[in-house]
């Protein structure tokens, strides 16, 4: 039908219905039978918003629920750890090096009651350095000590606290910056989007590993180098999800209705498309943590790490490699609390992305 | 198609010259010189730097920089083998790493491929469970936990495998680095496996070919797995990423003789010309890969060199 053929019909289905006199009588309308309430129950769909929905399917997924958990508990443990163990996170007693770990009421049963089997040339012997120690029977180190004679509890949780504070750093980072690159590319398209896209594809072409490396070798290596490595190496990827997200939207009619009002690009592209996204960008920057965690992690265990004392969980790890044959139970915690940190991010990250888009599912 | 490669070669060749120039750039503007021995006059030192080309202009000594990489001539190394070519450091070591990162994509991608194609069959079973969580578990933990506690559990405990890598047993002696090595291959192989898999079973034409009467082995291997492992080839780059970074720890853990060794120490040593020179190295391997990877799609998947080369994440 063209525009004027449609003009047409309206006005006069206008003027039809202007011409026809309405008159109700008795019979159109009934009373609801059982009252108000029973009509509100028997409505068939109760609006739900979309943030509680995806909500509710993330509460019935049992695998993100429990990382969750464990996330919230290692959180917790990294705050609260360091404070009640009663040691400093780079204290030396001396006299209290390699010792096993040793926890108030469990060693009743017969398991960290400081005791370990120590691989002798003469066999296996087992020793309990808390015994030969004065006043050893009031000492506890819970997760034992290392070889410099430093509580691993304290610098467990503490490692974890350095550890989560670069990740979330370099991820939020990586966030704000890779998501308004690929805003700004997919908004503007164009030339800008090709200079934009190429700058990012040869970026791309670099090694991770290379780029942190080298940054390392050159700055001075600590807490911002380190951060700053991650940040750089982070973005891309951010950037490309928010270029296509802004691609897929910026055609759609309530971005035009904006732009047809009078919108400038910034207002466009930070209130119009930016929270129709972001979830999808959550997601991604959920899944970038644990990678992070892991890069810090890495670089650590090839000796560009944290400096000491200060410690990370990476640095804690690399440093009981060297005595993992005699005292196996020095690098047992971090890696736990690693290996279950890194997995409780990749769950929660899965189930968040299932539960903001069930489509996924699958995937 | 020809278009679409050369412009996809442009690029790689524009990455690499990217990175010769910020490893000069970081070579010519780190603090220090080769000669500050205090014992030296200034016309030596002009001497010195007239014969090793230091007095030239900046523009000239990157040229010859560029040459001499291309050309395989990285320079000396200072400190991990005082005055040894690096290129000879290389290649005692290069085979190494090879040969146990080809083992390990060989046995991960098998493993991966049985475990992936078992979990898809049996969808929503104890056996896709026990898959899925296998995969998760391979792509969230660190490859060096892994091969910690291969090389206690393995090597110190049960003895069965020597703990660190021997010359003289290279294939013995490799077995713990390479199931190592292979965990995050296998991982993400299944993973993507199963995702395939799941599409293709519920198409059309596997309908249609089983109700020409194929099933079995036949209709999983000829028809539903041919068209599932095409995109594979998109794991392919952090397969890569993976195999690389994970060659530099498990190659500390076991001591083996190779490449990530031979940079771990650069980097402790501070030894620059080792570290640049397998920068380039793994930066040359890495693009190479990824060029590969980006014109085997175009030549897969027509879309892709008709998007003009836009290859959507």
């Amino acid at each position: 039908m063209t525009m004027q053929a449609e003009k047409k019909a309206e006005n006069s289905a206008a003027e039809a219905l202007a011409a026809e006199e309405f008159a109700f009588d008795e019979h159109d309308f009934e009373f609801a039978a059982q009252g108000v309430a029973a009509v509100r129950a028997a409505e068939p769909v109760l609006p739900v918003s979309f943030t509680k929905e995806a909500l509710l399917r993330l509460a019935k997924n049992r695998g993100a629920l429990c990382s969750l958990f464990f996330i919230l508990l290692i959180v917790l443990l990294a705050l609260v750890g360091p404070l009640v163990s009663g040691y400093g996170y780079s204290q030396q007693l001396t006299g209290h090096d390699n010792m096993a770990p040793r926890i108030q009421g469990l060693e009743k049963l017969g398991i960290f009651n400081g005791s370990e089997a120590v691989p002798m040339a003469t066999g296996v012997k087992i020793v309990n350095k808390y015994e030969k120690l004065q006043g050893g029977e009031k000492v506890y180190h819970w997760f034992g000590t290392d070889v410099l004679g430093r509580d691993l509890f304290t610098r467990t949780w503490e490692g974890t606290r350095i550890s989560l504070f670069i990740a979330l750093v370099a991820v939020l980072i990586d966030m704000l910056f890779g998501m308004s690159y690929g805003l700004i590319s997919g908004y503007f398209g164009g030339k800008v989007d090709l200079v934009m896209q190429r700058i990012v594809e040869v970026l791309h072409g670099i090694p991770n590993l290379i780029i942190i490396t080298l940054l390392i070798i050159v700055l001075k290596p600590g807490l911002p180098t380190i951060i700053l490595a991650l940040m750089l190496t982070g973005w891309i990827g951010m950037s490309r999800v928010a270029r296509a997200q802004m691609l897929k939207l910026k055609e759609q009619e309530f971005v035009l209705a904006a732009r047809t009002l009078g919108a400038r690009p910034f207002f466009l592209i930070s209130k119009e498309v930016l929270p129709n996204i972001i979830g999808q960008l959550l997601v991604m920057s959920m899944f970038s943590i644990p990678s992070a965690i892991f890069s810090e992690a890495f670089l650590a265990f090839i000796g560009i790490g944290i400096p000491v004392p200060m410690a990370s969980l990476g640095t804690i790890i690399s440093d009981s490699f060297k005595s993992l044959t005699a005292h196996p139970y020095m690098m047992a915690f971090p890696v736990v609390v690693l290996g279950l940190l890194m997995l409780s991010f990749n769950l929660l990250a899965d189930g968040l992305r299932d539960a903001l888009d069930p489509r996924m599912k699958d995937r | 198609m020809a278009a679409y490669i050369f412009k996809r070669a442009l690029i790689a060749v524009l990455t690499l010259l990217l990175i010769v120039l910020i490893l000069f750039v970081l070579m010519a503007f780190l603090p220090g010189s080769p000669f500050n021995d205090e014992r030296l006059t200034v016309e030596q030192i002009a001497t010195l730097r007239a014969k090793y080309g230091l007095d030239q202009p900046l523009l000239a000594q990157f040229w010859s920089f560029v040459k001499n990489t291309f050309s395989g001539d990285f320079g000396v190394s200072y400190a991990i083998q005082k005055n040894v070519p690096i290129s000879s450091l290389l290649s005692g070591r290069l085979p190494v790493s090879m040969r146990i990162g080809g083992q390990a994509i060989l046995l991960g991608s098998l493993l991966g491929l049985v475990l992936g194609v078992i979990a898809a069959l049996k969808h929503n079973t104890v056996w896709d469970t026990f898959c899925t969580v296998l995969s998760v578990v391979g792509v969230s933990i660190p490859s060096y936990v892994f091969a910690l506690g291969l090389s206690y559990l393995f090597g110190f405990k049960l003895k069965w495998f020597p703990i660190l890598y021997q010359s003289a047993l290279p294939f013995h002696s490799s077995v713990l680095a390479t199931v190592a090595l292979s965990l995050f291959t296998m991982a993400s192989i299944a993973r993507f496996t199963r995702t395939e898999l799941l599409e293709v079973l519920s198409s059309d034409y596997i309908l249609f070919a089983q109700s020409r009467g194929i099933d079995g082995f036949r209709l999983i291997a000829r028809h539903a797995l041919r068209n599932a492992l095409i995109p594979v080839i998109t794991v392919l780059a952090p397969l890569v990423v993976g195999l690389m970074t994970g060659s530099l720890v498990v190659e500390r853990i076991f001591s083996v003789p190779g490449v990530g060794q031979l940079l771990v120490e650069g980097i402790q040593a501070n030894d620059y010309s080792v570290v640049t020179a397998l920068s380039f190295v793994y930066s040359l391997i890495y693009i190479a890969i990824m060029l590969g990877v980006d014109i085997l799609y175009g030549v897969i998947d027509p879309r892709i060199r008709l998007a003009k080369g836009e290859v959507q994440p």
